[in-house]
């Protein structure tokens, strides 16, 4: 039962009715099952959020807003044809790092990180929010110039183009995002079709790298973290608290969880961040390892949609670029459930469509409109 | 498009797919991951996590017991439990804090003390969101300060707790003592034993002295517990069981607040003490030093000036005299000297001694003088106690002997501390032999069984202890323990004799003799107490007694208008009334107060006057 809906959702429709539908949807530009999946995801995440918000209506609203907005964006975004991002990437990539540049002497933000840049007429905006698709896009645009697979000079190329940003939103500090977008990069290059001994050397030689990583980089509030994420309950009302707490959540929640609304350690706000960074924690302790599955199930679906989408594109650049997006979306629900369940460092990375926040949502979603409009745009329709 | 016209289109796409694959199985790996930890989280660690999130959410709070009352004997409220107000701070909601505590200052006022010890109290391991106080005993008009400017002072709060008053202050400060808050000190030995670390998990106060320190097992009573469940700030959502705590005790004492008012009152702007005894039980009326301090100040902490006041006085507030203060007998020990004398044969009623004004050893130069120069004449028992004849007393004991004098006195508790329920009590010092050459490292001397003869030399009575001695001869021997408790919650103590022994005197009839002759201290004409004749409401046995300060040299002049007031003597007098079916002993102490006639006298009248009076009407 499970293989054949699976096999219907990722792969092309067998079904009359649902690929009538499909054939509609995709003079639109968009993709049905897609489009449904994010919508039931979408659902689930404003569903969870009344909940982690501490029952508050006023935020689930202004998060469905936030959707709606994101919606019109993405489907803005997929009218676009591919020659159109194609064009502008070099330029967003040039402006990004402008703004990156801005950031760092003249950026605002809070506990000694410069991460939102201020300027007079414009509405405050992150410039590392810009690049999480400029980048991708440029690596993009430029790879599909070259034959694949890449030859060595156009890979180090590729590496400057991934390392300028990287390095720049690295000295905001974020460590976070920075290791999201020089990802998102660096998949651009493995889709290409990188030799897989360049990978593992490059692996080896960042493993290699990161004590140097550790006393030349990191900041102290970085280390901290670490050492937090190693041994929690070594500051259990500091820096441990969170975790301590997100890990009681989530475990506290057995199988089948404690009833929706019913957790204590969410409703009774020992579980902090409990809206945005560490919702997923509110629905494992309500709904239990039989909610975490079910939204696993559904990241699972959506990504492997957009892999499918990915292999659909008519162009090597479309191809690269929707590849990129599709794993960069799974590396920040992974990094998210990660940091939360306690097997990686807290590192400040919203849960795709579930965490509250609507630069994230407008973002995503916008990578998303992207993506279809490379996957449903045929030059000889 | 340009080049890519020429390419291997299907090479491309087989390269990508591969590529997508291969990222494919591995996102489903991490996947896995991610569901192997949470089914890690959720089903192995399980149970440990539903326990640390039941502890988080509740909470078993220990709720203090109200402290038992204390009741005079006539149901005179002495120590009771009243709301006081706190002030205060919870850090994680207070948005800046010198500005909340500036703000805080222009509207109440927050002594520098204050803030220090909030600094303090801050600075200790404490659960998010608990409050620290800032400052104690709001008044009314505070609270009403605090509350109207509530909207500009996030994270402040008042809360209400019950603390320790003692309404009668100053009379009752010795006696009682005070609670005050649990020091380190005590927290450890309360922590040390599993059990009084349960009963006083929610206790502040505990016992410091007096009879709050004594009776603290029966004050405190039984700790209560409430299961609530709170959320992160600690803010309790609902009760989920309570059980109530169990009041201490209530105590009756058999003080009297009449008498101990009184006493103050009399004692104005003297040094000095006063122990009243009722005869019949040994039940405490009265037990007042003088000056006093007002206990309520050390409640909920003394201020550092408050206590160096009290400290740096040099009339010594904070020493209780009728227990801790120690003082020749003098002239009230005759009585005992008296009986001690008739009752071991060396002498009876009817003998009779020609007094020059002065004694003499044999074969010893030095004169021991009489407080009258001229000597008193001839004089018998009776006249030696009504005049206070030194001589005649000095020939007594020295042809009875220390070690007849020395056991006969302590039948009456002298060189012992002999109460139930008076803690910290000294025990004075009754010398003989053995005390000498174990002390001194000296032999016991003929003179100073001379000296012992007059209450001088090296013995040493607490004011209780003479009460207590003249409480047993106004009941011809009978002893009664003294004590302070009279009943627990309405239930009166019954108090085992003890295994004191009675007194048994050869001849039964001395007593009443010895009561004959201490009434004609005040009747007589030549009475040492002859002044209170005038206020005589009832018929009082007393006797008076000066004590030295400094040692008077043979054949010096004693001028007590050239010594300092500080080295004038102590003046003591002891009572008992009506003489025939005593009710009340009474002894008085006063400090430099030179004539006992004068100044201890007419205020062990006044006390017994008091008791009777009252007891009449």
């Amino acid at each position: 039962m499970a293989s054949t809906d699976f096999s219907r959702t990722i792969g092309s429709g067998h079904h009359h009715g649902f690929s009538r539908s499909q054939a509609l949807f995709e003079r639109i530009h968009l993709d049905l099952p897609l489009t449904l999946l994010i919508l039931a995801l979408t659902i689930c995440g404003l569903a969870i959020l009344y909940s982690g918000s501490g029952q508050e209506w006023g935020m689930v609203k202004r998060q469905a807003i936030h959707f709606a907005i994101g919606l019109v964006v993405m489907i803005t975004a997929a009218q676009l044809p591919p020659r159109f991002y194609q064009a502008i990437a070099p330029w967003a990539y040039l402006v990004g790092l402008v703004a990156l540049l801005l950031v760092l002497i003249m950026g605002v933000g809070a506990k000694g990180a410069q991460r939102w840049l201020a300027i007079p007429g414009l509405p405050r905006f992150q410039p590392s929010e810009l690049v999480k698709l400029a980048l991708p896009l440029t690596v993009a645009w430029y790879m599909a110039r070259h034959p694949v697979p890449p030859k060595f000079s156009v890979l180090v190329k590729a590496m400057i183009i991934i390392g300028l940003p990287t390095v720049m939103i690295l000295k905001q500090p974020d460590l976070g995002t920075s290791i999201l977008i020089g990802a998102s990069g660096v998949l651009v290059l493995f889709f290409a079709g990188m030799s897989w001994k360049l990978i593992i050397s490059g692996g080896a030689l960042l493993a290699a790298s990161a004590p140097a990583m550790w006393f030349f980089v990191m900041r102290d509030y970085q280390k901290q973290r670490v050492l937090t994420f190693l041994n929690p309950e070594s500051d259990p009302l500091g820096s441990g608290w969170n975790i301590i707490q997100s890990k009681t959540a989530i475990g506290s929640g057995g199988i089948d969880g404690k009833g929706f609304l019913q957790g204590t350690q969410s409703q009774l706000e020992f579980l902090p961040e409990s809206h945005t960074d560490f919702i997923i924690a509110v629905l494992a302790e309500e709904l239990g390892l039989i909610g975490v599955l079910a939204l696993l199930t559904l990241y699972f679906f959506i990504i492997m949609r957009c892999l499918y989408l990915s292999a659909q594109c008519e162009t090597l650049f479309g191809r690269l670029l929707s590849g990129s997006l599709s794993v960069t979306f799974f590396i920040y629900v992974f990094v998210n459930i990660g940091m939360v369940s306690g097997i990686l460092p807290v590192v400040g990375v919203p849960l795709p469509l579930v965490s509250y926040g609507g630069t994230s949502v407008v973002s995503l979603l916008t990578a998303f409109g992207v993506l279809m409009s490379m996957a449903t745009h045929r030059q000889n329709p | 498009m340009w080049e890519h016209s020429f390419r291997d289109k299907a090479a491309e796409t087989r390269l990508f797919r591969s590529r997508a694959i291969t990222l494919a199985v591995f996102i489903l790996l991490m996947i896995s991951i991610l569901v192997w930890r949470m089914a890690y989280l959720q089903i192995t660690l399980h149970d440990k996590y539903k326990d640390l999130s039941e502890n988080n959410r509740i909470q078993l709070q220990p709720i203090a017991p109200n402290r038992g009352l204390i009741y005079d004997r006539n149901g005179v409220l002495l120590a009771e439990n009243v709301p006081s107000y706190s002030l205060v701070l919870v850090p994680e909601r207070v948005t800046d804090m010198d500005k909340t505590i500036e703000f805080l200052d222009t509207l109440i006022g927050v002594s520098e003390r204050d803030r220090e010890q909030f600094d303090k109290r801050k600075k200790l391991r404490r659960r998010p969101f608990e409050p620290i106080v800032l400052r104690h005993k709001l008044s009314e008009e505070e609270i009403a300060q605090v509350m109207v400017n509530r909207m500009y002072l996030p994270g402040v709060d008042v809360e209400a707790q019950l603390v320790r008053h003692y309404p009668l202050g100053e009379s009752f400060a010795h006696v009682l003592g005070y609670v005050g808050r649990i020091n380190q000190k005590e927290q450890a030995t309360l922590d040390a034993d599993a059990e009084t670390k349960r009963r006083y998990s929610a206790t502040q106060y505990i016992g410091k002295l007096g009879v709050e320190k004594r009776y603290e097992a029966d004050l405190h009573g039984e700790v209560g517990y409430q299961k609530v469940e709170t959320n992160a700030r600690g803010r309790i959502i609902q009760v989920l069981e309570q059980q109530d705590p169990t009041p201490g005790q209530d105590i009756t004492l058999h003080l009297d607040s009449r008498l101990q008012t009184l006493a103050q009152k009399e004692m104005k702007g003297m040094r000095g003490a006063l122990v009243a005894i009722e005869v019949a039980t040994g039940g405490i009326l009265s037990l007042y030093s003088n000056p006093s301090f007002d206990p309520n100040l050390f409640v909920t902490g003394i201020s550092h000036k408050d206590y160096s006041d009290l400290r740096d006085n040099p009339d010594l507030p904070l020493f209780d005299r009728t227990i801790r203060g120690q003082y020749p007998p003098a002239s009230t020990l005759k009585p005992f000297i008296g009986l001690a004398a008739v009752n071991s044969g060396i002498t009876n009623w009817g003998e009779t001694i020609d007094d020059q004004g002065w004694f003499q050893l044999e074969n010893d130069e030095r004169l021991y003088r009489d407080w009258k120069r001229t000597g008193h004449g001839v004089v018998n028992l009776e006249r030696a106690i009504v005049e206070s004849c030194d001589t005649y007393f000095y020939e007594m004991a020295v042809r009875a002997g220390i070690d007849t004098i020395s056991p006969f006195l302590a039948q009456f508790g002298f060189g012992r501390d002999m109460t139930l329920d008076v803690i910290n009590a000294l025990p004075g010092l009754l010398p003989d032999r053995d005390w000498k050459r174990a002390r001194r490292k000296s032999f016991w001397y003929a003179g100073d069984t001379v000296n012992l003869g007059i209450g001088q030399g090296f013995m040493l009575v607490t004011p209780l202890q003479l009460a207590t001695a003249t409480s047993v001869l106004a009941s011809h021997g009978e002893w009664k323990v003294p004590r302070l408790i009279y009943a627990h919650d309405d239930v009166i103590d019954e108090v085992p004799h003890g295994d004191i022994p009675d007194i048994e005197l050869n001849n039964v009839k001395d007593w009443d003799r010895m009561s004959n002759a201490m009434s004609k201290v005040i009747t007589g004409t030549h009475g040492t107490a002859r002044r209170l004749l005038s206020r005589l409401d009832f018929p009082i046995a007393g006797k008076t007694g000066t004590a030295q300060v400094v040692g008077i040299k043979q054949d010096e002049e004693y001028d007590s208008e050239s010594l300092k007031e500080r080295l004038r003597d102590h003046a003591l007098f002891i009572a008992f009334a009506p003489v025939d079916k005593p009710e009340i002993a009474v002894a008085v102490v006063i400090e430099n107060g030179e004539s006992a006639g004068r100044t201890a006298g007419p205020i062990a009248q006044s006390i017994i006057n008091e008791y009777l009076g009252g007891a009449e009407g």
